[in-house]
């Protein structure tokens, strides 16, 4: 019982639903120094987790000791562990950044943030295909909440339109799982995976479109894109740097899922659409964060481009492990530099007052902090050395010159030219004179720190690639 | 033709019609409840293929029960934000 | 650790953590800034001395660390590193002064040394850089870094200068990354090393390691400006002259120059290169870029366009001398990796005083401007004697080896495309010198700063670091023969290279 009790998996979902219900009781605005300790102690438990996991391997905790199939059981492999780093990591700096934001005004974002968590959390935890339908369902209906939360009509509409595409998405990834249940009597993925052979039966066909179609809309990948750039373009800074830093990711990190356990044969039939589906996006999406003049929803469409890189994995995946490891390395470094720019831009909104690239003009030294760290969270998106996002690069081209794949190279490649683009427009802008009459309100520092501290890991982090490919290796296929 | 089998058709007509609806409908009411009958479908799928053996699987009306409670929750908030939306409306 | 592990760490820190703390000082610390410059570039110059005295002494000075399985950063100072690693660190200090002299009052001046300081780490990354991989990061470091000091300014030309900057060299960075990865995955990981790691390969992948050759020689190309990739180099001299003899001399040109002696040498070996077929065509190149450069420098009026073309077509004598096949080559290309870089950092800190004491941007406005300022302008005249070649100058030791080398390889030809360059590079400094000295000034200058010590020409930070790199060009040619050379330096190399 005390094992139980020491087990660092049941505390990463028991505390984030803690601290949210008690933010919630506290009322409107509050809980934010709870939530940043208790966000502390989840990024240690994730740490502790990590440890045990590159120690000893996967870890197993059976809730309330019920056992599956009517109990839960919760599994911590390494890429799961990696997940949830990434979500503590992510959520530690922002919770920081959003206490100054805020202020006073911060309505329900604690509690929402707190739950949002916990479903992120228990998803990356969870074992069994039902049980991640009822956690996705969970993080959409709390990242909804969280997008509505300024209360503004575009913020209402986006909100509503995000609302209405996540439950469909749901609904047919739950039919899928009906279907899978109706064949093999089992949700569980581990009972699942030796089940599948290599002529499935018709019904686990529809299944697995309808679960990965499903996935893919949530995914926001192209052209399921179309949610997003309003959603994560409109949404408070902190909120936005939350859903596009971790909630893509999940329904990501489930599609690896599902290809790498439970549909190994059938997602290699897809894969290249996926592939393709990828470029487009990559191409699609930097097109326009290159075109728009609005520096948020330029950072927004360039988070459809980089989902585009996760999909480029999939006609790649071989045994060699190579473009899983950039997948999930890629996840990664979006996420860390796309909370990090997301943040920046935050400041960078608040200090000149204006939304626009145009007002950008002279930001270079009024918030030469806030700036850096966009241009460091640029070169983790560009994929330039020594960041992640290079690591991540370097291990996708790795991989499509081993299957001589020249395309995708370019595609990467050239992925990385538009993202210089984007990037180095927001760049130019800021380094230019300021005009005489352009007024800058102060900024907190702890704002410019946490969005700096984010940039930072992401292009630290890619010098720590051997730590994390041990992480990955654990429990993998 | 198994009782079982005829609920999961059943289940996959609805799930048909409320995926048509929740696509093709405009208006945000209809296409919560077009919403609502995609998952009415894909419980009564769940609940029929189950009843294979003739015998009665308590798993996937475990299931099912949780699955109606997201459900309801989901629409509890989307109609909140239809509401707060026409209430903008309204206002201006 | 180890101290000769810890050795090349601490070069790079000496100017890496100056550079962050200068970031985060106020604007108006000018007293602590300057210390902290001059700090990390005295700390860099004990340093690099204490390995060049190591090198010469036979120690060996690496760090090696993983970041992917297979995939190492390695630094190694060895003596090529430390020819380039010299030549920067001193030029930096001098730079650094002329730059805390030519901004003085200016704003922006935290942001400026910052991104100076980043520069010059970049440079020693890419200096002791031990394989392709830690070579690719560094160079786009230096990328990054340079971007701020080139759009410094925040004008609209300045912007259009620093876009143009970034396109082609970002551009040049993609085509390297391939051609990385791909010998990566032909090879495996792989250290550099004396005469090259490909030969073991053979004949049989001789296709792909063309192409591979074509990748990593062009997207080293854009930062060496050989035409056609040197469009951005013109256009970035938009930037202030300290960062344009930072860009010329020190860093940008001569990283890319590093680079091709780097390939040509350790990584594909110059025998195993010259059974490729592949330094015959790296010899035609480099000549174009020779000739076209000199040519184009002849029409420009604006002086540091004309500069700039000097340089496009300068750069390319090291490329030339590493594509000649043998020994006499290697040394003329080598050693003008240091002359041409002393030479043409004395010419951008005259343009700069030219610039700072009497508004002179342009050839037509440099008449009498020897009168006025006899020190800068017999700085001026001693480095462009140089870039022509004119004995007793460092310019004529190099091009001495140049044609020599080319006799040694059979290219006959490259003689003459040596003295046709000698004979553009005479055509458009002689007039500048002529100018300056013969004609009469005109009335008013186009925009004067009269120093506030009336007596000097300008101020002792604008005016010392020209003089002595000048008296350096003559020093460099007059001793040509003494151990402490970059010849002796250079010869040293060419040896391990070519007598294994």
């Amino acid at each position: 019982m005390t094992d139980a009790f020491l087990d660092p998996l049941p505390w990463l979902i028991v505390l984030p639903l803690a601290w949210a219900a008690m933010a919630f009781l506290m009322g409107a605005g509050r809980g934010a120094r709870l939530a940043i300790v208790a966000l502390a102690m989840q990024l240690f438990l994730a740490l502790i987790l990590a440890t045990q996991v590159l120690e000893s391997g996967p870890v197993t905790h059976v809730v309330g000791g019920w056992g599956a199939p009517l109990g839960i059981d919760l599994l911590a492999d390494g890429l799961s562990v990696a997940m949830l780093l990434l979500t503590q990591a992510v959520a530690l700096p922002l919770a920081v950044y959003a206490q100054a934001y805020f202020s006073r005004e911060a309505g329900q974002f604690w509690p929402l943030a707190g739950f949002l968590l916990a479903a992120l959390n228990a998803l990356f935890l969870s074992a069994d295909l039902f049980n991640l339908y009822v956690t996705l369902e969970l993080l959409s209906l709390a990242a909804v909440g969280l997008v509505a939360l300024g209360g503004k009509p575009a913020q209402v509409a986006a909100a509503l339109r995000y609302l209405l595409v996540s439950l469909t998405a749901s609904g047919a990834y739950l039919m899928g799982v009906a279907l899978i249940y109706g064949v093999y009597g089992t949700v569980s993925i581990a009972t699942l995976a030796p089940l599948m052979g290599s002529a499935p039966p018709m019904a686990l066909w529809l299944s697995a479109g309808l679960m990965l179609t499903g996935l893919l809309a949530k995914t926001a990948l192209f052209p399921f894109h179309f949610w997003l750039p309003p959603a994560h373009g409109g949404a408070a800074a902190p909120v936005s740097a939350l859903l596009s830093a971790l909630v893509v990711k999940a329904s990501f990190y489930l599609v690896l899922r599902l290809a790498l356990d439970v549909f190994p044969n059938l997602t290699a039939l897809v894969a290249p659409g996926l592939g393709l589906l990828g470029a487009a996006a990559i191409l699609y999406g930097s097109w326009r964060a290159l075109r728009t003049h609005h520096i948020k929803r330029l950072v927004a469409w360039s988070t459809v481009a980089q989902l585009g890189y996760l999909f480029l994995v999939f006609p790649l995946l071989a045994p060699d492990g190579l473009a899983l490891q950039a997948g999930v390395v890629q996840a990664i470094a979006h996420g860390l530099a796309k909370a990090a720019m997301f943040a920046a831009v935050g400041v960078l909104m608040l200090a000149t007052g204006r939304d626009t690239l145009e007002g950008l003009a002279g930001v270079a030294h009024r918030v030469p902090l806030t700036l850096f760290a966009f241009g460091l969270a640029g070169v983790t998106l560009m994929g330039l050395p020594p960041s992640a996002g290079f690591l991540a690069k370097w291990l996708l081209i790795d991989a499509a010159l081993s299957h001589g794949q020249w395309g995708w190279v370019a595609v990467v490649i050239g992925g990385g030219l538009l993202a210089a683009a984007y990037v180095f427009k927001v760049l130019r802008q800021a380094f230019l004179l300021a005009p005489e009459d352009s007024r800058f309100q102060p900024v907190p520092r702890s704002m410019e720190w946490a969005a700096f501290v984010l940039a930072a890991a992401s292009v630290v982090l890619g010098l720590r690639g051997v730590e994390l490919m041990a992480l990955l290796a654990q429990g993998a296929p | 033709m198994t009782s079982g089998l005829v609920f999961a058709l059943a289940g996959v007509l609805l799930f048909v019609l409320g995926l048509g609806g929740v696509v093709m409908l405009s208006h945000a009411l209809r296409r919560i409840l077009a919403f609502n009958l995609m998952g009415s479908g894909a419980f009564l799928v769940l609940v029929g293929l189950a009843q294979r053996d003739g015998g009665v699987d308590p798993v996937p009306q475990a299931m099912v029960l949780t699955g109606i409670v997201v459900a309801v929750a989901a629409t509890a908030l989307a109609l909140a934000l239809v509401r707060r939306l026409h209430g903008a409306h309204r206002d201006d | 650790m180890t101290l000769n592990e810890a050795l090349p760490l601490a070069v790079l820190a000496s100017s890496l953590l100056p550079g962050l703390v200068i970031f985060a000082l106020p604007e108006h610390w000018v007293g602590t800034r300057t210390t902290l410059n001059l700090f990390g570039a005295f700390a860099k110059l004990a340093l690099v001395g204490l390995l060049l005295a190591g090198v010469s002494a036979g120690e060996n000075y690496g760090f090696r660390h993983e970041v992917l399985p297979g995939l190492e950063l390695v630094f190694k100072a060895d003596a090529l590193a430390l020819l380039f690693m010299t030549l920067s660190t001193v030029l930096w200090l001098f730079t650094t002064l002329y730059a805390i002299g030519y901004l003085e009052g200016a704003p922006h001046r935290s942001r400026f040394f910052g991104f100076f300081s980043l520069c010059v780490t970049a440079t020693m990354g890419i200096a002791m850089a031990g394989n392709l991989f830690t070579f690719f990061v560094f160079y786009e470091l230096l990328t990054l870094a340079t971007f701020p000091l080139v759009v410094h300014r925040g004008t609209p030309q300045a912007m259009k200068g620093g876009t143009v900057y970034l396109a082609y060299t970002l551009g040049g960075g993609a085509l390297l990354l391939t051609g990385i990865v791909w010998l990566y995955g032909l090879t495996g990981a792989a250290d550099f090393a004396h005469g090259g790691y490909l030969a073991v390969l053979g004949s049989e992948k001789a296709g792909q390691l063309q192409w591979v050759f074509f990748l990593l020689i062009a997207g080293v190309g854009v930062k060496t400006a050989l035409v056609p990739l040197h469009g951005w180099l013109p256009q970035a001299m938009v930037a202030p002259a300290p960062v344009s003899a930072l860009l010329h001399a020190v860093a940008v040109v001569k990283a890319g120059a590093f680079g091709v002696v780097r390939i040509v040498y350790e990584v594909y070996g110059v025998e195993f290169a010259q059974s490729l077929d592949l330094l015959a065509p790296l010899a035609v190149a480099a000549a174009i870029t020779i000739v076209w450069g000199s040519f184009r420098a002849l029409f420009q009026d604006d002086l540091k366009k004309r500069l700039a073309y000097s340089t496009v077509s300068q750069v390319s004598y090291i490329v030339l001398g590493v594509a000649l096949f043998g020994p006499i080559g290697t040394i003329g290309g080598l050693v003008h990796l240091v002359h041409q870089g002393i030479m043409k950092i004395t010419l951008f800190f005259c343009a700069g005083n030219y610039a700072e004491a009497l508004g002179i941007h342009k050839v037509s406005e440099i008449n009498g401007a020897g009168r006025r300022m006899p020190l800068t302008t017999a700085a001026f005249t001693i480095a462009a004697l140089g870039m022509m070649g004119v004995p007793l100058t460092a310019g004529a030791v190099s091009k001495a080896w140049l044609m020599d080398g080319a006799r040694a390889a059979d290219m006959g030809w490259v003689t003459g495309v040596l003295w046709t360059s000698s004979v553009f590079n005479a055509a458009y400094f002689l007039p500048i010198l002529w100018r300056a000295w013969m004609r009469p000034a005109p009335a008013v200058w186009p925009e004067e700063h009269i120093p506030a010590k009336g007596r000097r020409e300008t101020a002792w930070l604008l005016l010392l670091p020209p003089l002595i790199t000048a008296a350096a060009v003559l020093v460099a040619g007059v001793f040509a023969e003494a151990g402490w050379s970059p010849l002796s330096w250079a010869e040293l190399i060419a040896g391990r290279e070519y007598l294994r």
